[in-house]
């Protein structure tokens, strides 16, 4: 067969040993179809009881992959087959990685929708039982002690990733970098406990405040933001830092103006992989910042309720009317994913305002 | 100057989340929508902070709603962090009154409570009593009964098939599946472990051979689940399975009846009840410490063996009189007719028994 | 940076005030952070030092803290294996998709809808875990010990409602996929342009540019980035304690019904009802975690360190 293929005259040169370019799709639907001829039969024949969808695509997925590499490889040659081998997987990866995610959206979606009404948002919890109420002492808790860690913890974060990148050198720095890395570890009920330890000292036994959870949750938001950071800052290129030099620009300016907005988008990722990260801690804020029915905006005193504590309390002390408990807490995780994603759309605008335009 | 921006657009963000919400609906002075009666005129004020058993948060709950109703000038919190953080909190002197699985022992009573006056102990004060259920979920099976030993080999993994001749001889007419048994048992630290082992060690001792304790011993093997939650969604899920969770949760799944004496007992609250008027008080303490020393064994007919008693802990004499009054009423309200009636209600707890209610309600008569 | 100080002639540079401000303030920043740590550090000591040096007989298992832990510390170390050994082949290959294969227009919409599953709160993921995958999953597991039961990992008997440590591995790995996607595909797209259009003009497929220009730039941030993943499925507490049915136990086996605990989620199922020796004991267990995360991101360090050469600021 290769040697027929070889040999065929061809007639424009330019696409000579390449495959059509609707190969692909024909492949692909003859290997699925085959494969649910072939589970048809099956289904038929008693083997499995009703139609096997996911045993269809999988196989067929995989009949695919061979197939094209099969093919490919007699048509186009070894590296050309390897190419399109390498984007077959990387494709169906991505896909694979869809599906929980799809599977995720759609179950958070459906039972949270339950819920999703007015009174959610206008009613907390106070003098609730049973069905009703809503989450607005949690809303408002969550966005609150959120931002109070990010306002904590970003500043501290960005300033030692530039210090390790643009000027430690030596024991210090490699202290930091070693110490930065143990804190990754640090589990979060401990960064819970940390902070109350830290509060009552000051405070007395018993202190529950918002802050408190705004400091648990730093401690564990700092280390990922110097990382990805440290990171990002790293990418950028020596030649533009050279450049600005070069120009007299003094280096605290250049890393202000030139290597900051250079690695922005980067780095705004980090820091929303870090809130998306700490947004959802449940056992620290529970010790530290409280649980509470009643809608409290003070950050600095009293107990305040938040998103992940309320979602975790629904689920965990379901009352007689079960039920309405758990479309609370399907409710607040819906609003908790919500709100992570109006912080990131913010953010992604944010960057794209200071970045570089450079595609 | 990135930063700056970035925090110019979240502050706006939090503004009009803010703004937009500037109130919860159903708080602030007046009495809630729908919240019956602001009519009896309170003149009670304040803030009552109690920590404790998550088993409560349900009941407590309830009890808040109604006395934050009945006087609304009055705040309870109530955080079910767990009654070792309950007890802990309220010795330090973090909470006004803490919720306990057990009560006080020795060493605890004999130490200082922080809210507390100096030289005075603590009261414990039993409010919440539960029955714990042995849920089921097997396939053509409808009601189950089951003896101490029974039970106790079924989750100790010793009868490992619904078909084991134990089970068989105490269940005639019921048709048991020859399937593999799934015992579902809590895989967190929990007062409802401690009191359903209590009553294994104590009916069953010859074959549930470990000593009673919050966590479930490592050598019993069998299924964990997370919270009561978590064992009430295995069995429902699963087939041939049983597990033991709070009575209120246990919903439309099979209930296992238990034999005490010569009858099969099903849990109900007036038997649950039963066995805490059934069971002496534990010795040494002041007439105001009512501690009970579950009799687990008893045969007295009526009695349903496996309840769990949780207390609410509080000063024999506030530093804070405001806190005292504000706890005495509270605490009576929770140990009132009214009060255990609303929490059978909407929690499904045992109420207390007329002599016993009398009791408590004398005890927190004293609180000074 | 650049060696400024090593030509005979020293010319000193001119320090600007704002030059100073700004090195000193990220320098009270860093050591803020050595600061920060090393109260954390006394307070994990101080509060653990009691279980260490309790009687054994005092410590839950009654046989020492070690007997304890030791358990904890591998299912803590095993199940987060797992979820990277399936999270970052997935997460590499689905940031190359992002940000080489991907038409371009898709590209950043998908890298959100990537970002999305980041931002969904652990508790959700173990009520998606025990409600959605774990029954989903139970005939793949019955398959498996069924006809691949004489694999070790695989051996019988399976558990009936597929709470067991290979789903608590998958949702961690669909947890920490997004941690490295994200990290990953910032790396890959600031591979130097001109790397990856001298490969293509020397002939290169797209793969082979990949394999020659953006993985090699990027493997640091790989590695970097899966360590902050493995951090995360380490330090797990939440999903781990509402999909796992645990037991103190050691053992290989992915599909039974007993599964060894780890260390984040027994602190989180233990600590509310302990007290006591009982606190101290998990806050100790707590340190062994530190210590395990430790001893992994020098590990990586390391690995980073010795290919330095690409980085760009060096």
């Amino acid at each position: 067969m290769v040697a027929t293929t070889d040999t065929r005259p061809m007639t424009n040169s330019l696409t000579a040993g390449k495959l059509p370019k609707n190969t692909t799709v024909l492949v692909l639907a003859a290997s699925l179809l085959i494969l649910t001829i072939l589970f048809v039969i099956l289904q038929l024949a008693g083997a499995t009881d009703g139609f096997n969808y996911v045993g269809a695509i999988v196989l067929g997925v995989i009949l695919f992959t061979v197939a094209m590499y099969a093919i490919s490889l007699a048509v186009e040659g070894p590296r050309k087959a390897t190419d399109r081998l390498a984007s077959i997987l990387v494709t169906a990866a991505f896909v694979l990685a869809l599906i929980p995610l799809i599977s995720l959206v759609f179950t958070v979606v459906t039972f949270g929708s339950a819920r999703f009404d007015i009174e959610f948002f206008t009613y907390s919890l106070r003098n609730i039982v049973g069905a009703g109420g809503g989450a607005i002492h949690a809303i408002v808790g969550t966005v609150e002690v959120t931002l109070a860690a990010t306002a904590l913890s970003v500043p501290i974060g960005m300033a030692t990733a530039i210090y390790l990148v643009e000027y430690g050198r030596g024991r210090l720095a490699q202290a930091i970098t070693f110490f930065v890395d143990v804190m990754t570890g640090i589990p979060s009920i401990v960064a819970g406990l940390f902070a109350y330890a830290l509060f009552v000292l000051f405070f007395g036994p018993g202190i529950r405040m918002g802050f408190g959870g705004a400091v648990a949750l730093s401690v564990l938001m700092i280390p990922i933001v110097v990382r990805s950071t440290e990171e990002m800052l790293k990418l950028v290129p020596n030649e533009l830092r050279e450049a600005a030099y070069a120009l007299g620009v003094p280096k605290w300016l250049t890393i202000v103006k030139v290597v900051l907005p250079t690695s922005i988008a980067g780095i705004l990722t980090g820091v929303m992989l870090a809130v998306a990260r700490v947004i959802g801690e449940t056992a620290p804020l529970l010790i530290v910042a409280g649980f509470t029915s009643n809608l409290n905006y003070d950050l600095f005193s009293d107990r305040m309720m938040t998103l992940p504590v309320f979602v975790y309390n629904q689920y965990v002390a379901q009352g007689q009317d079960a039920q309405a408990y758990i479309d609370r807490a399907w409710t607040g995780a819906l609003v908790l994913i919500l709100i992570v994603m109006l912080l990131n759309l913010i953010a992604r605008i944010v960057a794209r305002a200071f970045a570089p335009k450079i595609r | 100057m990135n930063k700056k921006r970035f925090g110019v657009v979240a502050t706006l963000a939090t503004v009009t989340t803010l703004a937009l919400t500037s109130c919860a609906a159903n708080e602030g002075g007046s009495a809630t929508p729908d919240g019956g009666d602001a009519g009896n005129e309170s003149t009670l004020s304040g803030t009552l902070v109690g920590i404790g058993a998550s088993s409560q948060g349900s009941a407590q709950e309830v009890w808040r709603a109604s006395f934050q109703t009945a006087n609304p000038d009055v705040t309870v919190e109530y955080s079910p962090d767990g009654s070792g953080a309950g007890r802990e909190a309220f010795i330090a002197g973090g909470a006004d009154f803490a919720g306990s699985d057990r009560a006080l022992n020795e060493e605890e009573l004999s130490g200082t409570f922080g809210k507390c006056v100096e030289g005075t102990s603590a009261l414990d004060l039993p409010v919440y009593i539960s029955p714990i259920a042995v849920i089921f979920n097997v396939e053509g099976v409808d009601s189950l009964n089951l003896d101490a030993a029974t039970l106790a080999g079924i989750f100790a993994g010793t009868i490992t098939s619904w078909d084991a001749p134990e089970i068989a001889a105490l269940n005639p007419d019921a048709t048991l599946p020859s399937a593999p048994i799934t015992a579902v048992h809590r895989s967190d630290d929990s007062g409802t472990t401690e009191n359903f082992a209590e009553y294994l060690y104590a009916a069953a001792p010859d074959v549930w051979t470990e000593e009673p304790d919050g966590e479930w011993p490592s050598a019993f093997g069998g299924e964990a689940a997370a919270q009561t939650s978590g064992v009430v969604d295995a069995v429902t899920n699963g087939t041939n399975i049983i597990g033991y969770a709070d009575a209120s949760r246990a919903g439309e799944l099979g209930v296992a009846a238990i034999k005490v004496g010569e009858e099969f007992v099903e849990y109900s609250p007036e038997a649950a009840a039963a066995i805490v008027d059934a069971s002496p008080r534990v010795e040494g303490r002041a007439d105001n410490d009512i501690a009970f020393e579950l009799d687990r064994t008893s045969t007295e007919s009526g009695v349903y063996p496996i309840v769990l008693v949780s207390y609410l802990l509080a000063c024999e004499d506030y530093q804070d009189d405001s806190v005292a009054e504000l706890a005495k009423a509270y605490l009576g309200y929770v140990a009132s007719a009214e009060g255990q009636a609303e929490a059978a209600e909407a929690a499904g707890i045992a109420p207390l028994s007329e002599d016993l209610s009398e009791q408590v309600a004398s005890a927190i008569e004293s609180i000074q | 940076m650049i060696a400024v100080g090593t030509t005979p002639p020293v010319i000193k540079a001119k320090q600007r005030p704002g030059d100073r401000i700004f090195s000193a303030g990220t320098l009270l920043a860093g050591s803020l952070i050595l600061a920060i740590l090393a109260a954390v550090a006394v307070f994990l000591i101080v509060q653990a030092l009691p279980a260490l040096v309790a009687d054994p007989a005092d410590i839950s298992g009654g046989e020492g803290f070690l007997a304890y832990v030791a358990p904890l510390a591998f299912g803590t170390v095993w199940g987060a294996i797992i979820a990277l050994a399936i999270a970052v082949p997935l997460s590499i290959a689905v940031a190359l998709f992002i940000s080489h294969f991907a038409p371009r227009r898709l590209a950043s919409a998908l890298g959100y809808v990537i970002d999305l599953l980041a931002a969904v709160p652990s508790v959700v993921y173990g009520l998606w875990g025990i409600g959605v995958l774990a029954p989903a999953i139970v005939p793949v597991y019955v398959w498996l010990t069924e006809n691949m039961g004489w694999f070790p990992l695989f051996a019988p008997p399976v558990s009936g409602t597929g709470r067991t440590i290979l789903t608590v591995a998958i949702v961690l790995a669909v947890m920490i996929l997004p941690i490295i996607t994200a990290l990953s595909r910032e790396i890959f797209l600031q591979t130097p342009v001109l790397h990856e259009e001298a490969a293509l003009a020397l002939g290169a497929t797209r793969w082979e540019m990949i394999r020659t220009a953006v993985l090699p730039f990027g493997r640091p941030g790989i590695i970097s980035a899966s360590m902050l993943g493995l951090g995360r499925a380490l330090g797990e507490t939440m999903a781990v304690a509402i999909i796992l049915s645990p037991a103190a136990v050691v053992k290989f086996a992915l599909l039974q019904q007993q599964n060894p605990n780890t260390i984040a989620a027994n602190i989180a199922l233990s600590f509310p009802e302990s007290y006591g020796l009982g606190t101290d004991t998990l806050i100790a267990s707590g340190l062994v975690l530190f210590v395990i995360t430790l001893v992994v991101n020098s590990i990586a360090r390391y690995i980073i360190n010795r290919r330095k050469a690409f980085s760009g600021a060096n």
